[in-house]
């Protein structure tokens, strides 16, 4: 299925949950998601199944102005 | 003497806050946060970069265990961006404290005061701990202060202008007009900025580009750091009066005939 993670287009496989699609994408260490507008809790990042078409925004902390 | 800082009831010995960005390098940042002695440290919320994976990161460079992490909403131009980056950044699980920040125009990077209030009401309700950037009205600060925010940060000159304190009389009077700890956010330069604003009876300073634009970024953060605590202590420790003419400090009397 086909996916937007962070303004790019990713496929990952049918039924994946959020957890999978991280480990999918490689990444590590500490993030946050917002799927379709809504900020995931990490305790549900496991079990939340993706669906063809989700907008997923993966965030992190930088370094940042005052 | 205990003179520490009160923010939500936690205590800071460090009346210094200080940001993460735009440092030549994150060795040069991690001992500029040390030299400024800084316990509340700003960072940003971004979109993870997929293509860099295994990069340096941030929070490698910073000992959480230390200093209290303010992830903020900078450049969020509108109440629901701004919401939105707080409450990724709180299950980023670091922090719920924030540094609210809705900018109204690209120029001057001014707040939109009506914006930022509107998402203050609102995170202030979700138990964000919520210390926003605004402009030096005394009547938003109060608003501000109404709506449960921790702290008001006025503006002193425009984010990175280095302009220092162009607002000291308004200062003062905003210091007055709230009991929540005022902490003059943005246009400091240099540290003869910061001890105005702490001799003006401001409660902290927060400030990035001063020190990380430097020309020596470590040696001005500890500059800001003794700035902050000089400016600290005449305040304490009350300015004489200004007068128009001249008053001898030695004795009129026994003088040579």
């Amino acid at each position: 299925m086909e996916l937007h993670v962070n303004g790019e287009r990713r496929e990952a496989a049918a039924g994946s949950t959020v957890v999978d699609l991280l480990q999918l994408l490689g990444i590590r260490g500490r993030v946050a998601v917002e799927r379709n507008g809504v900020v995931l809790r990490q305790a549900d990042l496991a079990e939340t199944r993706l669906l063809e078409g989700d907008v997923l925004e993966v965030v992190t902390f930088v370094g940042g102005g005052a | 003497m205990d003179d520490a800082l009160l923010l939500a009831g936690k205590r800071f010995t460090s009346r210094l806050l200080i940001g993460t960005g735009k440092y030549p390098s994150f060795e040069i940042m991690k001992q500029c946060h040390e030299a400024s002695g800084a316990q509340l440290i700003t960072v940003a919320v971004r979109r993870l970069d997929l293509k860099a994976q295994g990069e340096a990161s941030l929070l490698n460079w910073i000992d959480t265990s230390k200093v209290t992490l303010l992830p903020n909403t900078a450049l969020c131009y509108t109440a629901e961006d701004a919401i939105r980056t707080c409450r990724l950044a709180r299950e980023l699980g670091m922090s719920n404290w924030v540094k609210l920040e809705v900018l109204g125009d690209e120029k001057t990077l001014f707040p939109d005061v009506e914006q930022t209030l509107a998402a203050a009401r609102i995170l202030v309700k979700e138990g964000f701990v919520v210390l926003p950037y605004t402009t030096d009205d005394i009547i938003i600060a109060r608003k501000l202060e109404d709506a449960g925010c921790a702290a008001v940060m006025p503006l002193a000159a425009p984010i990175g202008s280095g302009l220092g304190i162009r607002n000291p009389y308004t200062l003062r009077l905003l210091r007055e007009a709230v009991k929540v700890p005022v902490i003059v956010d943005a246009g400091v330069g240099t540290a003869s900025d910061v001890a105005i604003a702490m001799e003006l009876g401001c409660d902290g300073v927060l400030l990035n580009t001063a020190v990380a634009g430097a020309r020596e970024p470590v040696r001005m953060a500890r500059a800001m750091r003794l700035g902050v605590e000089a400016g600290r202590e005449a305040f304490l420790a009350g300015r004489i009066a200004r007068r128009a003419y001249g008053s001898a400090s030695s004795p009129l009397d026994g003088l040579l005939g």
